[in-house]
């Protein structure tokens, strides 16, 4: 009984906020103001709580199972959700319905924390089920816009879509083996061809869900029609617990078909990255832009996966670590622009320099680390991943990846340059940043900045890793 | 002495320009850091001599290891040799100079110093560093600030130059990262420079990782044909941008060429030797020629960059001992030349308004300070005995003409020929811009200022110090260049 109690512990918290926010919207209610401060108060508290009491073991029958590395995933991702409840405040105190976008958006994590600890099939096929529904209804939230129910419907079609491909694979993962376990099915696996289609069709779900392409192409509607607080969710919270999910399915359980695997990685890599950096060289919108550049991101992410040692996994975790601050810190500086002048669009952002030097100054540092430049920890997560990525000696596939570095430099450089040097007769008005947003900006500037020369960060990765 | 002082001072400068609260703070600041600078890079150059003169002769002095990501075994490792102490002196005569040119920018001053130190702490610490990772790091930060002053302070088609060498270099340094990648899984997971150059790479991998190590530091140096950014990039930017592009940005290209591609990889350097001269040869024939047809004062001091950039490349590529000290020197030289150089154009504009050679007559009348340094450094550049062009070209050639087959013998006269070209550009943009008759509109220019004075003398300081006494540098690079070629086996 104990265990339960310290093994779901995170799980448990989540699912308290969500009662405690139900109540209130039951009884009374409260002013969006107070009620967003309950919230962020209560994030930051799980926040903290995820650090301690942290125990290895497993649960009903194996189905659920936590390791001090899946503790720290998830207070990772806890992380990004308390600093999405600080960057988008603007806007969340504005939504009439905030108890209700809080619960959903806390569902979903709480499917993704079920999701990253499952130990079975079914298990997981349930927690993505709970991953993914509130995050089409949180897509959907600007109710008086037409987009944005757009999104929410090609969301709800696509990941319906690829449930049903899930549902298929495991269906012939179950017929070919016998079992839906994962501590049973490595050992099972033997490579014939029945479970090869199985392993296809259950790729092909993650891919869906992580936007690989060729299966990417809900991503950008999606994006630009949600609104931002949705938006960054999606493209951080959830790539993020997919990847995790991902990478240790592909170590963990489907060890024995590496060989498959490893070589659709390498295609899908280049691919992702490919199209995704094209893409993203076009795009006007700011949400459509970080769109493409967060696919050509998990491009990256790929690579590392593909490597297949422990340095993968340790580098992803660290990378997706620095992506929560630097993707944020890009969408937090787009969500205040947007919500304050209704402006979404690169060129909106010229001439941003003069009037507004901090949010400038805070999104060039998410560009820069985004696109891997150092000193921030861009640099040291893109390398750690492109290293784990080399460790097979492919100089080929490594010179792919990073010539496809240099092409992402050029459009981070686009929104630097439009915001530094381009000339804009109505530039931005200068934007009052609630003290909340400028809080989270500059933990995530912070976090930009330390995560990657504080190096012993990466160290407690690895060692846990172990 | 601490090197760590080294990354510390430019560190501490930036900050402090960034929390000054006005133009004249920040500029004072960034002079003192600057000051500090060249200071500490003296303390260096007589701590080494002190040291080597005790009769120390391990490779690296002053060195410190810390073990900073110990699951890729990355160390931030420190040390100088001879050529990374003469790096470093003539890194911190530019930027004491760079700061001082600068005096006068008003758009922007807090930016333009923040960045003008950021890109000296990148070239400071990539020139101590031994361990690659380390110097990989501090050659990114390097470049993006170049991004950001031909980008901001620029003049002309600023945002197509900032962009081509930003996406240039990153592609170069790009390179680089496979290079570093490939020795690090080949040699055993080390990042280590020295621990690298004991090790034996089989022949097959040299042959792979030296053309990329060498092709990606070579964007940098204007290696032919990846020069094209050189033009550009130098003419669009700002002069104290020109003169840290020119001056110190070039010389990490070369350095790198050197003590990575070269040092560690010798079997892959002697196999690629004769690409990289004719490669070389090109460089220096075709930048002085592309020369001769510029009418732009900046863009005749970036063609003729390449052409002396080519000479670096002709030493490596000469894998001779003296030839090497030779390559090092000229980057010493061109790197004190050149960006004295764009300083001295800076100066003229700021007065004329105007870079066209055929524009210009008999400034030598309003301007006898600026134009003087004018004539110094073009006699500098074309390499006339006293000065420090002549000094590095010369060990140069001595040392190419040890190899006594006909191919080297060939590509050390083509270069020497090159000499006659550069003495025709020079001599005619000088003739132009100084002598003749004083144009009216140009009668009531002024001579330079104190702070242009300063920055023009300490860098002339610097060219005599090579030219007239070349004694003390050779002493300081021949050791260095020794272990180098030592390593490779050659003369």
């Amino acid at each position: 009984m104990n265990d339960l109690w310290i093994l779901m512990k995170s799980e448990l918290v989540i699912t308290l906020i969500i009662f405690i926010l139900l109540f209130i919207k039951l009884s009374r209610g409260m002013k969006n103001e107070s009620l967003l401060a309950l919230t962020q108060i209560l994030l930051l508290a799980n926040f903290i709580i995820g650090f301690f009491f942290n125990k290895q073991g497993s649960l009903f029958g194996d189905m659920f199972y936590t390791t001090p590395l899946i503790v720290l995933q998830k207070n990772i991702l806890n992380l990004g959700v308390y600093l999405i409840s600080l960057l988008c405040s603007g806007w969340l105190k504005k939504t009439p319905h905030l108890p209700e976008f809080f619960m959903l958006m806390l569902s979903a994590l709480l499917g993704m924390f079920f999701m990253i600890s499952s130990g079975n099939l079914l298990m997981f096929y349930l927690s993505l089920e709970l991953a993914s529904i509130p995050v089409a209804a949180m897509a959907n939230f600007d109710l008086e816009k037409k987009r944005s129910s757009e999104g929410a419907m090609k969301m709800i079609l696509s990941s319906a879509f690829s449930s049903g491909i899930l549902l298929f694979g495991i269906s012939l993962i179950y017929g070919a083996t016998g079992t839906i376990s994962f501590a049973q099915l490595s050992s099972q696996l033997d490579g014939s061809p029945l479970q090869i289609l199985a392993f296809v069709f259950l790729f092909a779900a993650f891919a869906f869900k992580l936007s690989v392409v060729p299966f990417h192409l809900w991503t950008a509607d999606v994006y630009e029609g949600s609104p931002i607080a949705a938006t960054s969710f999606l493209s951080v919270i959830s790539k993020g617990a997919i990847a995790f999910v991902f990478i240790s399915a592909l170590y963990r359980v489907f060890q024995p078909l590496q060989e498959t695997w490893y070589i659709m990685l390498v295609i899908l890599a280049i691919a992702t990255m490919v199209i995704g950096n094209l893409f993203a060289l076009r795009q006007q919108n700011i949400k459509r832009f970080l769109a493409f550049s967060s696919i050509a991101q998990v491009g990256f992410i790929l690579v590392a996966i593909s490597s297949n040692d422990s340095a993968g996994i340790s580098s992803v975790v660290y990378f997706i670590l620095i992506y929560v601050f630097s993707n944020l810190a890009a969408f937090g500086v787009a969500s205040v622009i947007t919500d304050q002048t209704g402006k979404e669009n690169i060129d909106d952002y010229k001439g941003l320099y003069k009037t507004n030097p901090f949010l400038t100054w805070i999104l060039t540092l998410a560009l820069f680390s985004l696109a891997g430049i150092p000193p921030t920890a861009g640099f040291f997560g893109k390398l750690f991943l492109i290293s784990a990525g080399a460790a097979k000696a492919n100089y080929g596939f490594i010179i792919v990846v990073v010539l496809n570095l240099v092409i992402s430099l050029y459009y981070y450089l686009r929104i630097v340059r439009a915001m530094f040097m381009d000339k804009n007769e109505q530039p931005v008005e200068k934007i009052k940043v609630t003290a909340a947003g400028k809080f989270a900006l500059i933990l995530c500037a912070a976090g930009i900045v330390l995560v990657g020369l504080l190096s012993w960060i990466y160290d407690y990765i690895v060692m846990i890793n172990k | 002495m601490n090197l760590l002082l080294l990354i510390l001072a430019p560190l501490v400068t930036a900050v402090a320009a960034l929390l000054a609260r006005s133009k004249w703070q920040v500029r004072w600041i960034s002079f003192a850091g600057s000051v500090v600078q060249l200071i500490l890079a003296f303390v260096l150059l007589f701590a080494f001599q002190n040291e080597r003169g005790t009769g120390n002769a391990t490779q690296m002095l002053f060195e410190q290891n810390y073990n900073i990501f110990p699951a890729w075994n990355i160390n931030f490792h420190l040390g100088v040799d001879g050529i990374s102490v003469a790096m470093i002196l003539l890194t911190s005569f530019v930027v004491v100079a760079g700061v001082l040119v600068s005096w006068n920018i008003e758009k922007m001053t807090k930016e333009f110093y923040f960045l003008l130190t950021l890109l000296a702490l990148g070239a400071y610490g990539f020139f101590i560093s031994l361990d690659l990772f380390v110097l990989f790091f501090f050659l990114e930060i390097a470049v993006i600030p170049k991004y950001l002053l031909i980008g901001i302070w620029g003049s002309g088609k600023k945002e197509y130059s900032a962009n081509k060498l930003a996406l240039m270099l990153m592609g170069g340094s790009a390179l680089v990262l496979v290079g570093i990648l490939g020795l690090y899984f080949s040699s055993g997971h080390s990042f280590d420079l020295l621990s690298l150059s004991k090790m034996n790479i089989a022949k097959g991998t040299q042959s792979i990782i030296f053309p990329l190590l060498f092709v990606g530091f070579g964007v940098f140096t204007a290696l032919f044909p990846f020069h094209t950014w050189v033009p550009d990039g130098h003419s669009s930017a700002p002069t104290a941008g020109s003169m840290f592009l020119a001056g110190i940005s070039m010389k990490l290209g070369g350095y790198g060429c050197l003590r990575v591609a070269t040092y560690l990889l010798p079997e892959g350097a002697k196999e690629y030797a004769n690409i990289i001269i004719i490669l070389a040869s090109i460089a220096i024939l075709y930048g002085a020629f592309a020369t001769m047809m510029q009418k732009d004062l900046k863009y005749i001091n970036a063609y003729s960059s390449i052409s002396h950039c080519g000479f670096v490349l002709l030493g490596i590529g000469m894998l001779t001992k003296t030839a090497i000290t030779g390559a090092v020197m000229q980057m010493v030289s061109h790197g004190l030349m050149t960006a004295l150089f764009f300083a001295v154009i800076g100066m003229i504009y700021d007065r004329t308004h105007t870079r066209q050679v055929s524009e210009m007559s008999g400034l030598m009348r309003m301007m006898p300070f600026i134009s003087t340094v004018f004539f110094i450094v073009g006699l500098c550049s074309l390499g006339l005995p006293g000065l420090s062009g002549f000094v590095a070209e010369m060990t140069i050639f001595m040392g190419s003409w040890e190899n006594a087959d006909m191919f080297h013998r060939i590509a050390t006269i083509i270069a020497c020929m090159s000499i006659v070209v550069t003495a025709v550009y020079i001599l005619r943009a000088i003739g132009q811009v100084a002598m003749g008759p004083a144009k009216e509109s140009f009668l009531q220019l002024t001579d330079a200022k104190w702070n242009e004075r300063m920055a023009a003398a300490i860098l002339v300081i610097g060219i005599l110090a090579i030219g007239i006494i070349p004694g003390w540098l050779n002493e300081l690079l021949k050791p260095a260049s020794e272990v180098i070629m030592n390593k490779i086996g050659a003369k």
